[in-house]
């Protein structure tokens, strides 16, 4: 495997007055030029992870390193390799956009010059140019997330950190984000993020952590976790009554992997099996229940996350 | 072993001290673009208790100042060290407290600031070693102006102490900077309310601002010089009888008293300021 670049063992986090970890015992090992992501629900552990390795939460517990610095011994050595780019909008009100970027090169050592050179490269190709000159608070959300990014990756960060990225963005500016972190880690970058949408994780992630309670429940490539669920289709009905009777139909046909019930709604695992939905209405006309939504899918990273925790991301 | 590569990094203190000189060079930047608001803001306090106390109040001939005995020095000569030494208080206060308020509140700019590549103390340093710069300006431009505006007749006997200027000044500067970093670090962005109210107004009017805290000795309940002992906890109290000793020869408390006074609240406040900055960034 190629080198890794965050390493944590064991990293417990037990905040002040609470009994249960936030981060309880964490192993972690993240590849150079992986675009790397923590999924969970609120409350997971992720903001935590990623707090300690951006030194701003410390450990009670455990060792964390990122690019071979030990972040809890030296935070101010860590810093001059992290690229941050937090929930919300943290840029200078007070500066301009261009000077955002300008005073963060400054501030990470780079001469007049070279930061002025870099400010306008970086502008130019998070299409900002326009708005150089503009005060910070001209900025759409989406517009704002693309300077934060600028501004993370202005000192060639080691790694990338991004909390939530996405939280309160428009469809069209996560797309947009979504693109540019691939741009990014075409180039090399390596990108770790936590987030809780699991069309995220899925779709921009190499590897995702599935977190829950500050532990990994499970650590994979989107598509092998999707594949550890062991269906292929995944059947979702909505009905009068969940009645016994129906589960113990549904579970005696051929193809079905797995019925699970959550109120009155019925997820019906099944993989190789034909005929899908007329086979499992019929069986819900043997049964005398009715059918009042049905939705086929493929497995998502919610469908292992339910697996894995009997509980639905969204639901916490 | 070697899975973990070490990408070279520049050593703490090369990193830290570019990064102050940055964290310095975007606090003038802002300085620079805001200076006419700086300048507004500084002056309206300071003009207005001399236009009150000194143009007015001589004009509809209001007392102030007592009863004159033989030897007193004019409320003029009292009053206008006591505005350069509130004008070095509040610009503490708006410089920093504020903006700590602010940063730390609804705009979380701190989240960003904290992550230069330096240790945390230091960006709480930067900040009050730009608000400290700040006071001194500050004083700078309200000096001029408080020994100006006034009514005729009434003037301020002013004698510049330089040595006592050029190193009292900066002491106070960077003491009251340290105080606007521990208000702006302790109070809560909402309670920011409660800040003025129940400190700044108490700290104003019981300073020193308006009389030197040598004439405070008649305030007494029996033997016991009770305000006087009180307002001793009062750290505008040493920064006004200081300013007094610089620019006026008017009766002051001793100099021996304001100094260690004065540097010993000035490490008290940092203390506390870069403490709690630290609580409040670190979880």
């Amino acid at each position: 495997m190629t080198d890794v670049i965050i390493r944590t063992e064991g990293l417990t986090k037990v905040y002040p007055g609470m009994d249960v970890a936030a981060v309880d015992g964490l192993d972690l090992a993240i590849s150079r030029g992986e675009i790397f992501g923590l999924l969970g629900p609120n409350g997971a552990g992720k903001t935590t992870t990623a707090g300690i390795l951006t030194t701003r939460v410390i450990p009670t517990g455990g060792s964390a390193f990122v690019a071979g610095i030990d972040v809890v011994r030296h935070p101010a050595l860590a810093k001059q390799l992290s690229g941050i780019v937090s929930q919300q909008n943290t840029l200078d009100r007070q500066l301009t956009v261009f000077e955002n970027l300008y005073f963060h090169g400054r501030l990470f050592g780079m001469d007049k010059t070279t930061s002025k050179k870099r400010a306008d490269e970086l502008l130019g190709a998070f299409s900002l140019s326009r708005w150089s000159a503009a005060s910070v608070y001209a900025l759409s959300g989406g517009m704002a997330q693309r300077l934060m990014v600028a501004r993370a990756v202005f000192h060639h960060p080691a790694v990338l950190f991004l909390d939530e990225p996405t939280a309160g963005l428009d469809p069209q500016s996560r797309l947009a984000l979504w693109e540019m972190l691939q741009e990014l880690n075409a180039t090399g970058q390596t990108v770790m993020l936590t987030t809780h949408y699991m069309e995220e994780a899925d779709q921009l992630c190499d590897r995702v952590a599935i977190m829950d309670h500050g532990r990994i429940l499970a650590l994979d490539s989107p598509a092998n976790l999707k594949r550890s669920t062991g269906a292929d289709t995944i059947v979702t009905l909505k009905v009068s009554d969940a009645r016994e009777e129906l589960v113990r139909l549904l579970e005696g046909l051929i193809g079905v992997v797995e019925v699970r019930v959550v109120g009155t709604s019925i997820a019906v695992h099944t993989r190789d099996m034909d005929h899908v939905v007329p086979r499992i209405v019929n069986v819900a006309d043997e049964a005398h229940v009715e059918i009042l939504d049905l939705g086929v899918a493929e497995p998502s990273l919610e469908t292992v996350f339910i697996n894995l925790t009997g509980k639905e991301l969204r639901e916490v | 072993m070697t899975d973990i590569q070490t990408i070279s990094t520049r050593s703490v203190f090369a990193a830290s001290s570019t990064a102050l000189k940055a964290l310095l060079l975007r606090d003038l930047t802002v300085l620079r673009k805001t200076f006419r608001e700086f300048v507004l803001r500084t002056l309206i306090q300071p003009f207005l208790l001399c236009f009150v106390f000194l143009y007015v109040f001589p004009k509809i001939g209001q007392a102030v100042g007592g009863t004159h005995t033989a030897g007193a020095v004019s409320f003029a000569t009292v009053l206008v060290p006591g505005v350069v030494g509130i004008t070095v208080m509040f610009q503490g206060v708006q410089s920093i407290a504020l903006t700590m308020a602010t940063e730390f509140g609804f705009t979380r700019e701190i989240e960003d600031r904290v992550q230069a590549p330096c240790p945390i103390w230091l960006v709480a340093m930067a900040k009050v070693l730009s608000g400290a710069a700040q006071g001194l300006l500050a004083a700078a431009i309200v000096f001029p102006i408080a020994s100006v505006v006034h009514a005729a007749g009434v003037t301020a006997q002013l004698n510049l102490h330089w040595l006592v200027i050029l190193t009292f000044v900066p002491i106070a500067c960077v003491a009251m900077a340290g105080m606007g970093l521990t208000l702006g670090t302790y109070f809560e962005p909402r309670n920011i309310g409660l800040m003025f109210g129940f400190v700044i107004l108490p700290i104003t009017f019981l300073g020193g601002t308006y009389y030197p805290w040598t004439h405070l000795a008649p305030v007494k309940i029996g033997a016991f010089h009770w305000l006087q002992t009180i307002v001793l906890v009062n750290p505008l109290i040493y920064v006004n009888e200081g300013m007094r000793a610089a620019f006026t020869n008017a009766p002051h408390m001793h100099l021996y008293v304001v100094y260690p006074v004065m540097i010993g609240f000035g490490a008290l406040f940092l203390y506390l300021g870069l403490t709690n900055f630290r609580r409040r960034v670190l979880a």
